[in-house]
């Protein structure tokens, strides 16, 4: 059995590589199988015996390959913490006697099979009663009998089928914010009301027979009743926000908006009390519904996605402390300084500390961007926020979790003061302009009215407040922001909010983070240095390289590029040295300069040695990668934007960014967390609208002190620090073209609003003259709401697809 | 006459049958996740393995 698979492997690799059933990955060896189905690690195969064994094969039905790698395990009492009673009281959203409640984040969720083999977790335990997935968040609410099972136990269940749930230092400080869907029923009881209304106020806009005089007055009644809901509930959060912006003494476009509506309902409902009129509810309760689904369409929101993470949501809840010898888990926050901690493989380093044991090759992607671990020995400081790559280490903590280099970032004021608007939307200013001059015109109409004829002030100025509502303009701006937002987030450019379009039209600075920013994060350039090689050799090394899951020989392999299979004896990784071993009848060592040439000092940069049979040949050098798309970016965004790099790194690149960037552009290096943000408040304060493009957490302060932060993200699942703005790195190209959308949005307001003055002048030569026939109010309304409606829409959507978005 | 009282009432009962149905909609999320019970229904209930002894 086994030769037949081996040959049956050896013979798919000259064709193509084998993938692994379970995953998808390459499988290297084909050594690892059931039957004929080929794995690509032991991890694998035990998910596979798992789900055949509980007749869930539908998971590999669904969709191919649909697993998740399971080559780096999950530590085996890596959830020992959730044992602990008060972080169990902090997770679980329900719990009595007989059953818990918990919601657990899977990251890892992508597919249909996910939601199966999520949604049949009580077959795989019996403790489980129901799983239930919420795809869009990627959670999963799971409720479990206490008797059977336990929190730490589900958990486990999780990771062994390679669902780990994401337990955060986060998820122990804050409650989730729930979703406010009270504009929602807000908007569904105004449209119920405007439906209604519309309907029975026919006999209005048509007549109706003297003989069926009763009739008239039972309809009036009728409107009067349904327009309460709209003017007692729906209406709130205009009430709410205009008296938000008085008491702060700004006028905002609500109070307007909350003046016409209640003066359009007194009016109305005099009319209604006095018989003299029918009323204008149908045009309250319409302009009410449509300003509403103007509202719901802008703050649409991106639930997959967090706007405000800061470095709690990266690091994990509890750690593992040495004391007397012994592992412990403490929960993060008790760390003090003095503590020893085992940081295992693959876990993040949660506070600085000294290194007392083990190699430390630690990968700080996170935090700056940079994806190549870098090696750090007893005695040297390792720095929080860095993630183990290699083996176990242990750290002796010099600074407590709140007080290390990276999060005392979050002491600073900055981040302390609550979140205010950054900036305040012109459709406010303008709309008090337009306030302004519906007050001049409603006193003059009241003063030519108190000459000619007293009586008729009283329907003439209300008719004015009526009219001259700033709705149009609220609308005009709202569905416009919605839909750009919808356009932006098709190609992956996450926006927080509609005032964040503003705020990118404005912007006049663009300030660069280099490593992941500038550079790709995953990608390095290559060049090999020393004598020449033969291609046998190089495919032969990139075949060694290929067994290591380093990322350096990752690369390594990748560049090259593997043709066929070669067999490999005797492969042997040192942890954070290299690797060797005898590739057909070649022993090849790839590695550290000491590790292949046994010389210690010298080595710069990052480089990878090579020597076969014992001979030194050379080395493979390692740079920076500049993504594709950032010349061609840089040239469109030249004309109206002045550059800034600012780098956390040393200046060995300086020449190569003002090739690209151009002379003018200012480099800065060596640059701390604190640098940065100091950095862009000294834009700030010489005037400038700053817009900062950065990745990793060691720019989240100048992503939060800027006029607007764009994070930059590999795949929109992965973690962002705080910022206004999300965006996927492969559209950096497009950023040019998304900047010139969001300054299209102020013109198609613009426009749409001139078109509704238009039509409030129209309205307001019915009104002055006292005369605002029910008819004509019913026509103009929604005729001015939905041509508004159609122009922005259409406009917005032109717009994109002329930029060809 | 009163017909048409009638069948005022009756139209606006069975609008706000409808507002009612939409506002449970909004409260039980069936609006937040569009993708799941599109997939869901197309899993097969098979008879999980415990149960095939009958």
């Amino acid at each position: 059995m086994d030769i037949f698979v081996l040959y049956m492997a050896s013979k798919a690799t000259t064709n193509q590589q084998l993938q692994c059933y379970h995953c998808g990955e390459n499988c290297i060896s084909g050594k690892i199988h059931l039957e004929e189905k080929v794995f690509c690690c032991e991890g694998c195969k035990m998910v596979y015996l798992v789900i055949n064994q509980n007749g869930l094969c539908d998971y590999y039905d669904l969709n191919e390959k649909p697993g998740i790698s399971q080559r780096i395990t999950v530590r085996k009492d890596k959830f020992a913490f959730l044992d602990d009673k008060n972080i169990q009281a902090k997770l679980v959203s329900f719990r009595d006697e007989k059953q818990t409640h918990v919601t657990f984040y899977l990251p890892q969720m992508h597919c249909s099979s996910c939601l199966y083999l999520l949604e049949n977790l009580y077959r795989l335990d019996k403790g489980i009663i129901t799983s239930k997935v919420n795809f869009t968040r990627k959670e999963v609410d799971i409720v479990f009998l206490n008797a059977l099972t336990s929190l730490r136990k589900t958990a486990e269940l999780l990771a062994t089928i390679g669902y780990e749930p994401h337990i955060s230092l986060n998820d122990l400080e804050a409650t989730r914010p729930g979703i406010n869907k009270s504009m929602v029923y807000q908007l569904g009881v105004a449209g119920f009301c405007f439906g209604n209304i519309m309907l029975m106020s026919f006999p209005e806009y048509l007549g109706i027979d003297a003989s069926e005089e009763g009739l008239r007055g039972i309809f009036r009644w009728a409107n009067f009743t349904l327009a309460l809901p709209v003017l007692l509930y729906s209406s709130l959060p205009f009430y709410t926000s205009s008296w938000k912006s008085l008491k702060h003494k700004f006028l905002n476009i609500d109070a307007p908006i909350a003046l016409a509506i209640i003066i359009t309902f007194i009016r109305s409902a005099y009319e209604v009390l006095s018989g003299t009129g029918g009323g204008y509810f149908d045009s309250m309760s319409g302009i009410v519904f449509f300003m509403l689904a103007g509202r719901i369409l802008q703050d649409k929101t991106y639930r997959q996605l967090s706007f405000e993470r800061d470095y709690t949501s990266y690091f994990p809840v509890a750690v593992s402390v040495l004391k007397d010898d012994k592992e412990q888990t403490v929960i993060l926050p008790e760390i003090k300084a003095g503590d020893t901690l085992l940081i295992h493989h693959e876990e993040l380093v949660p506070a600085d500390g000294i290194l007392v044991r083990g190699k430390a090759f630690i990968d700080y992607s996170f935090v700056t961007g940079e994806s190549l671990p870098v090696l750090k020995e007893v005695g040297e400081i390792v720095y929080a926020g860095g993630k183990q790559t290699e083996g176990n280490i242990e750290i002796l903590v010099v600074k407590e979790v709140a007080q290390s280099y990276l999060t005392k970032l979050w002491n600073r004021d900055e981040f302390k003061k609550q979140e205010e608007t950054k900036s305040v939307s012109f459709v406010h200013l303008l709309s008090r302009y337009f306030t302004y001059i519906v007050f001049a015109i409603a006193a003059a109409t009241a003063i030519y009215w108190q000459i000619h004829d007293a009586g008729r002030i009283w329907p003439a100025v209300t008719s004015v407040f009526i009219i001259a509502c700033p709705c149009a303009l609220l609308l005009s701006n709202t569905f416009t922001n919605g839909n750009i937002l919808s356009i932006l987030g098709r190609h992956h450019f996450y926006l927080r909010s509609a005032q964040t379009i503003e705020d990118i039209a404005n912007a006049d600075h663009i300030v660069f983070d280099k490593t992941g920013t500038l550079t790709s994060g995953r990608e390095q350039d290559i060049v090999y240095e020393g004598e020449p090689l033969a291609s046998e050799q190089e495919q032969k090394i990139a075949v060694l390289a290929s067994y290591s899951s380093h990322p350096l020989s990752k690369g390594l392999a990748r560049y090259i590029g593997i043709i066929h299979d070669r067999q490999v004896d005797g492969f042997k990784e040192m942890t954070g040295e290299g690797i060797e071993g005898f590739v057909e009848d070649d022993w090849i060592k790839i590695g550290s300069k000491e590790y292949v040439t046994g010389e210690r000092n010298g080595e710069e940069g990052t480089s990878v040695f090579i020597s076969i049979n014992g001979k030194q040949l050379g080395h493979y050098r390692f740079y920076n990668h500049y993504r594709e798309s950032v010349p061609g970016l840089v040239q469109e965004l030249k004309k109206n934007y002045r550059f800034s790099v600012i780098s956390g790194d040393n200046a060995s690149e300086k020449d190569n960014l003002k090739k690209i960037l151009g002379e003018k552009t200012t480099l800065l290096f060596h640059q701390k967390p604190e640098d940065k943000l100091d950095y862009i408040k000294s834009l700030q304060q010489k005037g400038k609208k700053v817009m900062m493009i950065g990745d990793g957490l060691n720019d989240a302060g100048a992503l939060k002190q800027s006029n607007i932060g764009i994070a930059v993200a590999e795949q929109t699942n992965n973690f962002t620090p705080a910022s206004d703005a999300i965006i996927e790195a492969k559209q950096l190209t497009r950023l040019a073209r998304f900047i010139q959308l969001c300054r299209a949005n102020k013109n198609i307001v613009m426009a749409s609003f001139v078109l509704s003055i238009v039509y409030n002048v129209i309205g307001l030569f019915f009104a002055v003259r006292g005369n605002l026939a029910p008819l004509i109010a019913a026509i103009l309304m929604p005729a001015s709401s939905l041509s508004i409606l159609v122009i922005t829409f259409g406009s917005s959507s032109l717009q994109a697809r002329l930029m060809k978005l | 006459m009163s017909v048409i009282i009638v069948l005022l009432i009756a139209s606006v009962s069975v609008a706000s049958l409808f507002l009612a149905a939409f506002l449970w909609g909004v409260r039980s999320g069936q609006f937040e996740d569009d993708y799941s019970p599109s997939s869901r229904i197309l899993f097969d209930d098979k008879p999980s393995s415990t149960n095939q002894s009958i």
